[in-house]
Formats: C-alpha cells, sequence, structure tokens
C-alpha cells in the first residue's frame, strides 16, 4: 500500500471530509429511496440511482478539491516531488484514496438492497450493475476533478470549477443538435456519459461502456502527471 | 559528492539563477550565502529535483537528477525553506509517512526513534504538527529530512524565525552530520554561515560571486583595516593622493561632515600601517586632517561587499 495512499485516506477519516460526504449523500439518497421506492411501493431503484449522479457531482469535488491544491498552497509538494517516488505514483496514490472513500459510499445500496429483500426478492443483477454503473461514473469524475485541483491553488476554487465541470459532462446532451454541425454535435456524443451511465441504470453492462469511463480516467490522470511536469519547467 | 554545473534557472524572461557552478566534496559542509532573492532556494529546488534547470546538470553520488531521478532523489534529504509539514498529523503518523514515502528499509521503529532523538523532538512525538511551535516545527522539518539516513542534506535557510537559543542548537545539530553526510545549508546571515561551514559559496543575483574555504573568506576580510579621516580640501585631489598612498587598496569617499569637511574611508592590508604615510601625503598637497581613527571591519561588512562584487575574491567556480 503506497505511502501517499494511506496517508490520504487517513486524512479524509482523521478531518471531517469523508464524515460531512457520507451524511450528505446518504441524507439524500435516503429521501429518494424513501420517496421513490418505500412510498411508490416497488423493488425498483432506477429511479434513485439515476438521481444519484447529481449528489455524486455535489459530493465527489468535496473529496477531491484538495488532493493537490492544498499541497501547492501548503508547499508540503516539495516533500512529494522531492521524494524518490514518481508522479505516476503520487497521483494513482491520491486517486485511489478518493475512489476508497467513494467506493464505501456503496455500502448504502447494498443497504437499502437488503431492505427490499425483506418484502421481495431485489434482482441482485441490476442492482450489481447499478452499482458499477455508479463507481465508474464517480471514478471517472474523481479523475476528472483532480486534475482541477492540481490546476489550482484553490480548494475552493477547484470545487466550484469541479462541481461545474460535472454538470456540463452530464447535461452536455441537452446542447446536441442545438447547432447544425455534425462535427459539434459528435464530439458530444462521443464525450456524453449520462447515456452510458443510464445502460448500466438498466442492466446493461457494456464493455464499450466500462471502456469509456475507464479510458476518460486514464486520459485525466494522464493530464494530471502533465500539470505536475510542467510546473517543474515553469 | 554533489557536482552542479552550469546551472541556468529562468522565470520567464527573469533569470534567476546564472551559470552557477560548484562541487560539494564527501563529508563537507558547506555554506551556500547570499541575500534575500539571490537564487539559494532556486539553486537548492534544481539539485533536490522539485525544479527544472532551464540547462546544466546537477550530478548526486553519480546519478543525474534528471536521468536517474529516483537514485539521486533517494540519496538526499531536503529540508525546504518551508518545511513540507501536514498540519493536521502528528508528528509520529508524519514521520512514519516519510519513513514510508521514501521507502526505507531501517528497522522503523529504531530509526524513528533515532531520528526523534538526534532532533530533540521526542517529546512531542504525539502532538498534532499545527499546535507546534516554529522551532519544533522546523525541527520536525529537519528530522524529516534526515530520515532514510541519506547521504547528503540539504537545508534551506533551517535558522530563519528561530530564537537565539534555538539557532544555537539548531547549529549544532548541522554541525554533527557533518561527520557522516555532505550537507548543504543556505542563508543570508554570514555568521550563521561562518559558524559550521567549511566552505562558502557566495551568491548574488543569480551568479556565483565567491567559492572559498570559510577560513580564507574570514582571512581575507579581517586581514583589512579600513580607516575613517575627515579631510579639509578639494574631493579630487583628496581622492587622487589617497589613492597613490603606498599600501592603500581602496579609497571611499562617504560624505560631508557637519563641521563642513569631507569623510573617508581608506583600507589597507592588515600588515601594512598606512596611517603616517597619509598624513605626509595630506600634508604635502595641504589638505589637512581633522580626524583619523580606526574603522572596525565586520563580517557582514565583508559579506556586503562581496555581493556587491566591490572587492576581488578568489574565484573557484566552475570547479
Ligand atoms: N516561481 C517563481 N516565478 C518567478 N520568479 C521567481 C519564482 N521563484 C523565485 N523567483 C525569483 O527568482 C529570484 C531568486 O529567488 P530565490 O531562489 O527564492 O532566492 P533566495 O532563496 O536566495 O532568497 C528572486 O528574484 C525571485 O523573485
Ligand atoms: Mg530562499
Amino acid at each position: 500500500m503506497s505511502a501517499i495512499y494511506k496517508r490520504e485516506l487517513n486524512a479524509y477519516f482523521t478531518s471531517p471530509i469523508a464524515y460531512v460526504v457520507y451524511a450528505v449523500a446518504s441524507f439524500f439518497a435516503g429521501l429518494l429511496f424513501v420517496a421513490t421506492v418505500l412510498e411508490g411501493d416497488t423493488s425498483d431503484m432506477t429511479y434513485l440511482f439515476r438521481n444519484m449522479t447529481t449528489i455524486i457531482i455535489m459530493m465527489i469535488p468535496i473529496l477531491t478539491m484538495k488532493l493537490f491544491s492544498e499541497e501547492k498552497n501548503k508547499k508540503t509538494e516539495q516533500g512529494l516531488l522531492t521524494a524518490p517516488v514518481n508522479l505516476l505514483q503520487i497521483v494513482m496514490g491520491k486517486i485511489s484514496a478518493a475512489v476508497t472513500v467513494y467506493a464505501l459510499l456503496m455500502v448504502l445500496f447494498i443497504i437499502y438492497a437488503l431492505i427490499i429483500s425483506f418484502f421481495v426478492t431485489p434482482s441482485w443483477v441490476l442492482i450489481g450493475s447499478n452499482i458499477l454503473g455508479l463507481l465508474l461514473f464517480g471514478t471517472t469524475l474523481i479523475a476528472i476533478d483532480t486534475f482541477i485541483s492540481s490546476l489550482t491553488e484553490s480548494q475552493v476554487i477547484a470545487a466550484i470549477l469541479s462541481i461545474g465541470a460535472g454538470l456540463l459532462l452530464t447535461s452536455i446532451s441537452m446542447f446536441k443538435n442545438m447547432v447544425d454541425i455534425d462535427f459539434v454535435n459528435d464530439i458530444i456524443d462521443s464525450i456524453e456519459m449520462m447515456g452510458r451511465y443510464e445502460n448500466f441504470t438498466l442492466g446493461m453492462v457494456k464493455f464499450s461502456d466500462v471502456i469509456f469511463f475507464l479510458s476518460i480516467s486514464v486520459l485525466f490522470i494522464f493530464f494530471t502527471i502533465k500539470v505536475l511536469e510542467r510546473r517543474r519547467w515553469n | 559528492m554533489i557536482e552542479v554545473k552550469n546551472l541556468v534557472k529562468k522565470y520567464g524572461d527573469k533569470v534567476a539563477v546564472n551559470n552557477v557552478s560548484f562541487t560539494v566534496n564527501e563529508g563537507e559542509i558547506l555554506g551556500f550565502l547570499g541575500p534575500n532573492g539571490a537564487g539559494k532556494s532556486t539553486t537548492m529546488n534544481i539539485i533536490t529535483g522539485y525544479l527544472s534547470s532551464t540547462s546544466g546538470t546537477v550530478t548526486i553520488d553519480g546519478c543525474e537528477i534528471l536521468d536517474d531521478p529516483k537514485g539521486a532523489k533517494s540519496k538526499i534529504g531536503y529540508l525546504p525553506e518551508i518545511p513540507p509539514l501536514y498540519q493536521d498529523m502528528t508528528v509520529k503518523r508524519y514521520l512514519e509517512f516519510v519513513y514510508d514515502l521514501k521507502r526505507v528499509t531501517l528497522p522503523r521503529k529504531e530509526h524513528l526513534a533515532e531520528v526523534c532523538k538526534v532532533t530533540k523532538i521526542t517529546d512531542v512525538y504525539g502532538r498534532v504538527i499545527k499546535n507546534l511551535s516554529k522551532g519544533y516545527r522546523q525541527r520536525v522539518g529537519f528530522a524529516q529530512a534526515l530520515i532514510g539516513n541519506p547521504p547528503v542534506i540539504i537545508l534551506d535557510e533551517p535558522t530563519v524565525g528561530l530564537d537565539p537559543k534555538q539557532i544555537i542548537e539548531m547549529r549544532n545539530l548541522i554541525r554533527g552530520l557533518g561527520k557522516k553526510h555532505t550537507v548543504i545549508l543556505s542563508s543570508h546571515v554570514l555568521s550563521e554561515i561562518q559558524a559550521v561551514c567549511d566552505r562558502i559559496v557566495v551568491i548574488n543575483n543569480g551568479q556565483l560571486v565567491a567559492d572559498e574555504s570559510t577560513e580564507e573568506i574570514t582571512t581575507n576580510f579581517t586581514g583589512m583595516k579600513r580607516i575613517q579621516l575627515h579631510i579639509d580640501g578639494n574631493d579630487n585631489t583628496v581622492l587622487m593622493t589617497l589613492r597613490d598612498v603606498d599600501g592603500v587598496t581602496r579609497v571611499r569617499k562617504v560624505m560631508r561632515t557637519i563641521d563642513g569637511f569631507t569623510e573617508y574611508i581608506v583600507e589597507s592590508k592588515a600588515e601594512n600601517d598606512v596611517r603616517k604615510a597619509i598624513f605626509r601625503a595630506m600634508a604635502k598637497v595641504d589638505c589637512p586632517i581633522v580626524m583619523m581613527r580606526n574603522a572596525e571591519v565586520s563580517l557582514e561588512d565583508a559579506f556586503l561587499r562581496i555581493t556587491a562584487g566591490e572587492t576581488q575574491v578568489n574565484r573557484k567556480g566552475g570547479r
């Protein structure tokens, strides 16, 4: 286990950050669960999972905002960057810590599934594909938002830009066909996340969707490394 | 052990380090001296691989910092100007983190205990860093640099902001390192460096202006005499005449005195007494000396003069 991963994970749980994220996310997820599943008298959590994305877009920036901006602001990055580790290890350590905190949130949906199982046998495959989709969606956002954190010294700016980026990426399909340029619409199609996420909520686990989320994550990890590298040459 | 060759660093158009070269031998404590903004931190950041140079090379014990960053970095312990401390961690957690980060293989508990003992932070081991005093924080930063027992230790102004007692403690600590480590220590205070270093490299405006043993620097400048004179007479005549006096190395007009004369500072080698010669020369041109006394030469004066580029010093740069 890398030192950086361990330190970040510790920092999440020794500060209020992880708990705040868990509390807020479970509060809204709980509301959605009660309103759509329990009140609706159904075992279908699709609506809950679809609406989770909005909550997650708000919560992930809280996890990622300080990852690099604070290191730069407090000059602690000098310790990391002069240690005998490479940039990939640094970025991966931080991202995996955020992903770990995020992944633990999935316990929530397993609890919901167990609640449902008191009344009726839930579709475990569907729940599995939903959780996988949410994990991939969140991981991708973590990579993007970590990249944003590496661009600024201010946590607040990182958080705001990250929320903006998340909202833009999930609503970009609304802008499709607004202009009659194929090229633009093709781009929108190719970076559109929601359609791919919705496949998971319907129980469709497509290899291409998995690859899509993973490759966007890899791309932003690469960008983050480039930002750190560039800074040395400034 | 450390070889810095033709180092250049530009920040945009601004040249922060301009063709600096020096070497540090094994077991040596090198003082890196220069006024604020001279380029000390920039140079140290390049040596430790935090920044990349615009051109030039840095080699640590045979490892080139760009070609083999891991190898070079694993040989260096670095205390930057602002210690890289995570405020919310306890000293224990932080040092364990650094131990893991540097992939140290020495027995963990014993090694960390040893480092804490050397830097005298054992009694704050369980405390959260943000609650520590400046002196303790600086020592935790120091401890961090010592973890893994790296052969090279680089300290950027480690005594800034410490009180006199803490400065003396820090000095003793650094002196103790010299036996087992190669050390570079930067400061903008000459006396600080003179107290612990074997050799001094002086940098000003990004350029290396002196590279001498501490002994040489000290004798060069304490080996100089200064005389303060008040003289009545035409400035040019006085200056020319003073400069012609045998043994005088330098003459400077300082200011008009309140009683209408002019003050001059005359310098000579310590072994020459030029006072009588000055008296006779002034008498000859009929410029009466109304006051003459010996002026102190402090190390700080010497430093200011080196950095102002006024003196001829032995330049061994590029070695
Ligand atoms: N990131 C930076 N961008 C632009 N200029 C810088 C930067 N860092 C330092 N400088 C400039 O480079 C010069 C050398 O700075 P520095 O190495 O910090 O000096 P020192 O440590 O000797 O006080 C200064 O004039 C400083 O203003
Ligand atoms: Mg400095």
